[in-house]
């Protein structure tokens, strides 16, 4: 059976609406990486990079929705390619929030510089998952352009990692501002970020549960992980 | 002539219980009652084989889409449900077309009987070149006997039921052939009902309809629906995935997929179906 549509434009319609989730994709992960530099420099300068481009971000998200709403109304897609409309829809969102991540990960960190304040907060954890991040939402894209739901299984799997980091930053944290409490200030600033971080993974994580539901047809999100394994392994 | 008496009565008894209906094949918490248990049928043209090994279920009170490509063999195994192809010479159907029960390919059944139970619409509209209201008292006259006022109540049910009351209530006596091309199609569709059929059967129904009859044809399959079983063959999917409740695929006269409409349109079990409904066919 031909893998390709009677109608070519059909085909180059979808074929453009995937590689535009993966320019939006590079550009998301691109603020991400930017503003995990921010933090880790603590540079004024390259927090006000992400904070302007954010605006990028939100109108790729935009362009994307209506060429997915026009693909339905002029195609009536069915079956994988509806999935595929479907999910893009989906997975944009979650790029454009993973964006909204990034940017607040850029605010708080311009605000902890402005502020000025000395702490002597261990932040290894998260510079830790903001690199797991990064490389989970670009396994996430890499397994969206190649519909590896195996890819994608590993993905949904590894975000529990930074869950955890997450959770260890969190009961540091905790000791840290009931030791001193002109710490909070700072602390809560921190918080924030880690947080960020940690839903740039879930974002990933979403991004990869699309991968499986357009390849196997199957939803796996909110199901047990070992169920979500058998689907993306299923022939 | 016996045997036909014998068949007729049979055919009315299944009328009036309402179906008698064997329902072995179905586990025991589902309600499904089926109208139509198609079994192992093959369909000849001659000494071409039109339809290979055909078993599905049409399930009462549903509306089954037949969809696949021209030649499919979607429209012949429609025909075979009232035995339209009897018509033809040289054609015949082998294995067992159970309807409520009774296997309508044995032999000695009243085919005209049969065919007011189960009730066919074509492609394109066929009033009948007499009146609107004759086009509808004509079939009924057929099978029943009315009273004059019995018969008015019949063809103002009937066509209220076709949606098209309220558009000829004041022109019944207007030639049938005087109305546009949707609302000759409602008229056939009314004229199928007034005899009160258990099954629909709609070939093509509206591809020969303007985007509004079609949806006045398509809204009035949805209200059939309460009282009636249908089957529809369509050359357009998106009405079969608007229409439907259960969807076949077929081609080259074999039955490749059934199921559920939603499954099929979002995640089809066979390539070959997923390919033809995205229109990777070719």
């Amino acid at each position: 059976m031909p893998d390709k549509h009677l109608s070519s434009q059909f085909d180059a319609d979808l074929n453009s609406l995937s590689s535009r989730l993966l320019e939006m994709g590079g550009l998301v992960e691109s603020q991400i990486s930017t503003a995990m530099r921010a933090f880790t420099q603590m540079d004024l300068e390259t927090c006000n990079v992400v904070i302007a481009n954010e605006k990028l971000v939100n109108d790729l998200e935009i362009q994307i929705d209506l060429a997915c709403t026009e693909l339905i109304a002029r195609r009536q897609p069915t079956a994988r390619d509806l999935r595929l409309v479907m999910a893009v829809s989906k997975a944009i969102t979650n790029l454009e929030r993973a964006g909204d991540e990034a940017e607040r990960v850029a605010k708080r960190t311009k605000r902890l510089i402005e502020a000025g304040l000395p702490h002597n907060i261990n932040v290894a954890e998260i510079r830790l998952s903001g690199q797991m991040a990064i490389s989970l939402l670009r396994r996430s894209l890499d397994a969206f352009a190649r519909l590896d739901t195996i890819a994608a299984a590993e993905v949904v799997q590894e975000d529990r990692q930074i869950d955890e980091e997450f959770r260890g930053f969190v009961r540091k944290l905790i000791t840290y501002m009931s030791e001193d409490p002109h710490m909070i200030s700072t602390g809560l600033d921190m918080l924030t970020i880690a947080k960020a971080i940690e839903r740039i993974g879930d974002h990933a994580k979403n991004i990869a549960e699309f991968v499986i539901y357009i390849a196997k047809g199957s939803d796996v999100r909110h199901i047990p992980h070992e169920d979500l394994v058998r689907e993306a392994s299923r022939q | 002539m016996m045997s036909n008496m014998r068949t007729m009565f049979d055919l009315n008894q299944i009328d009036s219980q309402g179906g008698r209906v064997d329902t072995s094949n179905q586990g025991p918490l589902s309600a499904a009652v089926n109208a139509i248990e198609v079994r192992n049928l093959n369909f000849y043209y001659g000494a071409f084989q039109g339809l290979k090994k055909i078993n599905l279920d049409i399930e009462q009170g549903k509306v089954t889409a037949f969809i696949g490509p021209s030649g499919c063999g979607k429209s012949t195994l429609l025909r075979t449900m009232n035995r339209m192809y009897d018509l033809y010479p040289g054609q015949r159907a082998e294995g067992e077309i159970n309807f409520y029960g009774q296997n309508i390919l044995e032999p000695g059944q009243d085919l005209n009987l049969l065919r007011s139970r189960v009730g066919m619409v074509f492609q394109k509209p066929t009033p009948f070149p007499m009146s609107i209201y004759e086009n509808i008292a004509f079939g009924v006259r057929l099978y029943e006997k009315l009273s004059r006022s019995e018969m008015d109540e019949r063809v103002e049910w009937a066509l209220n039921k076709a949606a098209l009351w309220n558009e000829v209530k004041d022109k019944l006596n207007q030639s049938g052939l005087s109305l546009s091309g949707g609302q000759q199609q409602r008229l056939c569709i009314a004229r199928g009902v007034a005899v009160k059929p258990s099954v629909i059967l709609l070939d093509e129904p509206t591809s020969a309809l303007d985007p509004i009859s079609t949806g006045k044809v398509e809204e009035l399959i949805h209200e059939l629906k309460a009282d009636y079983t249908i089957a529809i063959v369509t050359h357009n999917m998106q009405q079969a995935a608007r229409v439907s409740d259960y969807t076949a695929y077929m081609y080259l006269g074999s039955l490749i997929e059934y199921g559920k409409t939603d499954e099929i349109f979002i995640k089809p079990k066979r390539k070959e179906t997923e390919d033809y409904i995205t229109g990777r066919f070719g």
